[in-house]
């Protein structure tokens, strides 16, 4: 099937938004920190060592609390304080944009700002409990900024500094990436996202700028089945994989290298539905049996920055990427693949029946 | 007295901004991920609610409908009304807690499964999720990866430069007294601990209705009821 390189097309090149230059606070995400702690190291390490920028990483930061919120166990009034309680970090640290590691928590931010501004009173109400609690003050951030922003942001300077790019070596063709966009990254405030909701380019400018090309596939813009608590409880599950399952049938005939997500849950749950899919049905999406690798756009940046891509993480994924790295021409030790900090090897992990590692 | 389900909701800023009005156009249907895969229709949810009757509202707030929505907000990007079903959902849900309609709802006692694991280990951790509470028999899907993950957690942590149940900063460090402290006064002062005690009173009476054990802590009978069981009356064809 032809591929549709949708980002030719005008309404593609459309974007806004304010994205600061420097100067960060580092607000982290639970999901990434459990499953991508690797790639909350390297957005440190490729801004603060590749691009020369400040970011604060503070060991008082806490969750936002919003998958609680989204599962409805937390209120509103309370997660607009947690919020209030990291912009008064934020304050306290001497900083005023926060580059926040989560979509879940962006959407939150964005949420909360919007309520303030449209809503005076719950601001006020905010400051009143915030203080009641904790005796803190806080400033509003003068920017905020989701952590793939801030890459795509920096994207031709990243290319600029990379040893690779995303062409296949053997045939000399730029890659072929679908990228997925977790929904509350921009859909909920089109105006907060680079490229609005409907031609989001955050993700693939990335692509673009590091040699890769982007399909686009039907199923773009729907959801990866996450549904808060449609995952949290196991009751329900099914809902979960079948909205990606969804997704993964669409992307199918275009044959895509790798999918690029920007949200934590959304590239955990595109990585192990493949696996539970393959288990449940014996189906695998790539025409070999491998499965589609998924990666964080700090994955993908290490990889075209010459990061070794043990250090990146990529061997926690449930989908491997070593097809990936071949084509690419990255070279890589597999011995090296399962050990601890000092290179001991590790007992090696259990394969799954039908995905080829 | 009869509540007033209506003024009640228009306490809620997410129903004011959610619901406007409504034209029927179906556009929410159509690319709503819970429309596709339950009996569930964003649609009947904003005409019951805009049509104000107050009868059919507390029918929703002990309903399964209400919970089936994954709340990814897609319907507020395509509403040519600028509604957000997803909006009104939340404050429904909030009212189907507060007034404990929600146990009676197989998908709403639920909320007791989510309350004691996601909620307790928000105030006892500081994180929404840690390794800790990922146990790999519960989420079998995370496969043999996450299971080695797991198995060896220290070593694969610290080769990917987290800083797991450490002092200092870092991915998974330990987050520090201080700072929970402050989680829970926020909680404290907010209703969140109101509505985690909601939860447990709730579902503790529910679990006795149904006669199943229920304990403080999560390794009880109703807790792995509510967590594992499913009617599969949730979607037809
Ligand atoms: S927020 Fe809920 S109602 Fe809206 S599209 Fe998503 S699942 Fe459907
Ligand atoms: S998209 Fe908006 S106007 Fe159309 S049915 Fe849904 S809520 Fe009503």
């Amino acid at each position: 099937m032809k591929p549709i390189d949708s980002e030719t097309k005008h309404t593609w090149n459309v974007y806004q938004k304010d994205i600061a230059n420097d100067n960060f606070y580092y607000a982290r995400s639970c999901i990434r920190q459990n499953f991508f702690p690797a790639s909350e190291h390297m957005f440190l390490h490729i801004l603060r060592n590749v691009l020369g920028k400040h970011v604060y990483d503070d060991p008082n930061h806490t969750t936002c609390t919003g998958i609680g919120y989204h599962s409805d166990i937390v209120p509103f009034e309370t997660i607009q304080t947690v919020v209030a309680r990291h912009f008064s970090l934020m304050t306290e640290a001497g900083l005023e944009n926060i580059a926040i590691s989560c979509v879940t928590s962006f959407g939150i931010y964005t949420e909360i700002l919007d309520t303030w501004h449209h809503f005076p009173e719950q601001l006020e109400q905010t400051r009143e409990f915030l203080y009641k609690a904790t005796k803190r003050e806080f400033n509003l951030p003068k920017t905020i900024a989701h952590t793939s922003d801030i890459i795509y942001k920096f994207r031709h300077e990243i290319a600029e500094k990379s040893t690779y790019s995303l062409v296949n070596i053997e045939t000399g063709n730029p890659l072929q990436a679908v990228e997925h966009i977790g929904c509350h990254y921009a859909k909920m405030f089109p105006n907060k996202g680079i490229g609005g909701a409907e031609f989001p380019q955050v993700l693939s400018g990335m692509i673009q700028a590091w040699g890769g090309n982007v399909v686009d596939y039907p199923e773009r813009r729907h959801c990866c089945g996450f549904g808060f608590r449609n995952y949290l409880v196991q009751a329900n599950r099914g809902y979960s994989i079948s909205n990606t399952q969804k997704k993964l049938e669409s992307m199918k005939p275009y044959n895509p290298d790798f999918i690029l997500t920007n949200c934590p849950g959304c590239a955990m749950f595109i990585d192990k539905w493949q696996y539970t899919i393959s288990e449940m049905e014996g189906k695998t999406y790539d025409a070999h049996g491998y499965g589609i690798p998924v990666l964080t756009y700090e994955e993908l940046a290490g990889l075209v920055l010459g990061i070794n891509p043990w250090d990146l993480g990529l061997q926690i994924h449930q989908i491997q990427s070593d097809r990936l790295l071949q084509k690419i021409g990255i070279p890589y030790d597999s011995t090296m693949k399962y050990t601890d900090s000092k290179g001991n090897a590790l007992p090696k992990p259990n394969v799954p029946t039908y995905i080829l590692q | 007295m009869e509540i007033d389900y209506c003024a009640e909701l228009e306490k809620d800023v997410r129903f004011t901004e959610g619901l406007k009005a409504c034209l029927q156009c179906g556009i929410c249907c159509a690319i709503c991920p819970a429309a596709e895969f339950y009996n569930y229709d964003p649609r009947t949810i904003v005409t019951t609610v805009q049509q104000g009757d107050n009868h059919q509202i507390e029918e929703l707030l002990k309903s399964e409908t209400i919970w089936y929505c994954g709340q990814c907000m897609s319907c507020k990007t395509r509403c040519p009304r600028g509604n957000t079903p997803g909006f009104v959902i939340q404050a429904l849900r909030k009212l189907s807690q507060q007034y404990g309609f929600f146990t009676q709802s197989e998908k709403g006692r639920q909320q007791y499964a989510i309350k004691k694991t996601v909620g307790e280990n928000v105030l006892n951790k500081g994180y929404c999720v840690h390794p800790d509470l990922v146990a790999y028999d519960m989420h079998p899907e995370q496969g043999p990866i996450w299971d080695w993950v797991q198995q060896n957690k220290e070593a694969v942590y610290e080769r990917l430069g987290a800083n797991l149940n450490k002092e200092g900063v870092g991915a998974l460090r330990k987050i520090h007294k201080k700072n929970l402290d402050e989680l829970a006064a926020i909680f404290e002062v907010t209703g969140g601990s109101r509505l985690y005690e909601i939860i447990e009173e709730e579902s503790e009476k529910q679990a006795q209705r149904m006669q199943l054990g229920f304990s403080k802590t999560a390794d009880n009978e109703y807790f792995n009821h509510v967590y594992t069981y499913n009617s599969n009356t949730h979607f037809e064809s």
